[in-house]
């Protein structure tokens, strides 16, 4: 019995971490913008959203999963692209508060424009079928396809971090992060390099939504309630930390899995609790600096 | 502070702006408004909605317009005044002014473990810290199904006779309703006012202004904060527990981070920091709504792109826009 329960805590630990690898792309994308923009997107759960229908518009044009994990990316940071010049650019220099504002309207403008081409109702979204099945993986039988929402979200951690560290264009990034205006006085076009960080932030958005799709099902409305929870991810992690992120996405996808395993209905309360400790403990998350808060 | 408008120092009085006559009798005149509005407005229905959301908006812009942090969690506040004042009725039978009393109180209790949590954050963490405790009390009442009702909403909070000292008032009328709420409202006017008036809202507007010359002129900061977000409760625990009798069932959406976007759209459409901006944002938001949902389904298409362009184009909202003109 106890040998049970302890896999079976071990096959809940990997259910946490499938969910919070979506929690994990999901926040660096905000954490990145935020970080390069001090833009906070909340526009950001309807790039997810979108993401996830662009998927199931693909397959609905014959297309097949392989082909949305490249084209997704694609299309949603396109979009993000555009939405930063025409919509965010104007706003730079007048408050932190209104490129907020002005991309939660944003939020509800997408919402109900994907409604429009789409219907209220959700689609399911069937999980590829090479990633179908369950594999042991020592503890037991364990979904197939959640151990590839987990390894496509190393991918991507990897390839981000070897694009932020080892490329120039990472280098102007973490300059840019550090202090815009040194960069912009070493004759460095920082509008350009806030707009590509915009698309790469909001295109992982959309591939977050993709991967989550089979998981959850495709709804308008399914970018909204991760959007809370991705604050809870950044508070805790820290904002602007990218390691945060990964850190505190991880930490709630595991605390949220273990919490329905033991009280499957205060699974949704647990990670605001922990936000509270956070909060009371250490208030600018584990990897913050002091001064972003202000 | 005070020695500065002493009148001593001022200039020989000069005749009075219509500016400065309006801000001086603002509880007045929005008394006034309130009074007269019903009887220009054909939709007494809608003219409740937009009192009630109004006066949410009134709440709301105490902590975004004058104390100026992005609060993206009233919702909880308002649902939960909404929702102890029908629990109050509901659940233990007891008198209207005492549920409503409850929701006040419902409503300054949440703002408090919102604002202990949350002022602990600066800047843009507070909108984020807001939004995410106010869906935790919407899991949380979601939860409790024996006392809210959860999926299905708080039903059957009839109340059809308000009793005042004695003289019954019909309130299933849509009038009579509209001029006991507005009674509600009228006296929120005031009680604003007076806090705006007030040494206490001098030092939330210099907090706003300057953070770092606030605190070095004395004040406590995080405290002048925590009340003013307290305060803000009170209200919008009225305006929920108000919004709970006018449709004698809480939904569960009242909870939702919806009902929080709506009252920044409101607060910003009417002008943030602005005494007269919440009514208006709420009359101006509320018709909107109204209006394009006669044609589509789709409303909040146009509701979200009439903020977004607001946002880009006239930040100062209808009030302030006007104002920023009429001003000397």
């Amino acid at each position: 019995m106890a040998g049970l329960s302890l896999n079976l805590i071990a096959l809940q630990l990997f259910a946490g971490l499938a969910l919070g690898a979506i929690y994990v792309l999901f926040a660096i994308g905000l954490s990145l913008i935020f970080g390069m923009l001090t833009v906070v997107n909340f526009a950001h759960g309807a790039f997810y959203m979108v993401g996830a229908y662009v998927g199931v518009y693909i397959l609905m044009l014959g297309g097949n999963f392989w082909i949305c994990l490249i084209a997704v990316p694609l299309a949603v940071g396109l979009f993000g692209l555009a939405v930063e010049r025409v919509l965010i650019r104007p706003l730079y220099g007048r408050g932190i508060d209104y490129p907020l504002l002005l991309t939660f309207g944003l939020s509800y403008v997408m919402v109900e424009m994907v409604r429009i081409a789409f219907g209220k109702t959700g689609y399911p979204f069937d999980t590829p079928e090479i990633l179908q099945g369950a594999v042991n993986i020592g503890v037991g039988y364990f979904p197939l396809y959640r151990l590839f929402v987990i390894g496509a979200t190393g991918a991507v951690l990897l390839a981000l971090w070897l694009f932020l560290e080892k490329t120039s264009f990472g280098l102007i990034i973490r300059a840019g992060a550090r202090d815009p205006q040194i960069v912009r006085v070493l004759g460095v076009d920082v509008a350009r390099v806030w707009l590509i960080v915009f698309g790469i932030g909001t295109a992982i958005a959309g591939f977050a939504g993709l991967l989550a799709a089979p998981l959850q099902g495709v709804i308008p409305e399914m970018g909204g309630t991760i959007l809370a929870e991705a604050f809870v991810v950044t508070v805790v992690g820290g904002m602007g930390s990218i390691g945060g992120a990964v850190l505190a996405g991880l930490l709630v996808g595991v605390v949220v899995s273990m919490t329905s395993l033991f009280a499957p209905e205060m699974g949704k309360v647990s990670i605001f609790a922990l936000m509270a400790v956070v909060l009371i403990v250490r208030p600018q998350g584990f990897f913050g600096r002091a001064g972003l808060m202000s | 502070m005070n020695e500065i408008t002493q009148p001593i120092l001022r200039a020989p009085a000069a005749p009075e702006s219509w500016f400065q006559f309006a801000t001086r009798h603002r509880a007045g005149i929005a008394s006034l408004v309130v009074l007269i509005f019903p009887l220009v407005m054909p939709f007494t229905a809608l003219a409740v909605n937009i009192l009630i959301y109004g006066l949410y908006a009134l709440g709301f812009n105490l902590v975004f317009g004058y104390l100026g942090l992005l609060s993206f969690g009233h919702a909880a506040l308002f649902g939960t005044g909404a929702y102890l004042c029908g629990i109050a009725i509901v659940h233990f039978a007891l008198p209207w002014f005492v549920a409503i009393a409850l929701g006040i109180l419902g409503g300054l209790m949440m703002a408090l473990l919102i604002g202990v949590l949350a002022i602990r954050t600066r800047g843009i963490y507070f909108a984020m810290v807001t939004m995410a405790l106010s869906q935790c009390v919407y899991y949380l009442f979601y939860q409790a199904v024996d006392w809210t009702g959860g999926e299905n909403g708080l039903r059957g909070i009839n109340v059809r006779v308000i009793d005042i000292l004695g003289v019954k008032l019909n309130f299933i009328n849509p009038l009579t309703r509209y001029y006991v709420i507005a009674g509600f409202v009228i006296a929120a006017f005031f009680v604003l006012s007076r806090i705006l008036a007030s040494p206490f809202g001098a030092v939330i507007e210099a907090v706003r202004e300057n953070e770092t010359r606030a605190r070095a002129s004395g004040y406590d900061v995080t405290m002048t904060r925590l009340i003013t977000f307290v305060l803000s409760g009170g209200f919008c625990g009225l305006a929920g527990a108000l919004q709970a009798l006018h449709l004698s069932i809480v939904p569960i959406e009242i909870l939702h981070y919806e009902t929080s976007g709506t009252v920044v759209m409101v607060a910003l459409l009417g002008g943030m920091g602005t005494f007269f901006g919440p009514m208006i944002g709420a009359a101006a938001f509320l018709m909107l709504e109204n209006l394009v949902s006669l044609w589509t389904v789709h409303w909040q298409l146009i509701v979200g792109a009439v903020f977004m362009i607001c946002v880009l184009f006239f930040p100062a909202g209808i009030w302030g826009t006007l104002i920023s003109r009429g001003k000397p």
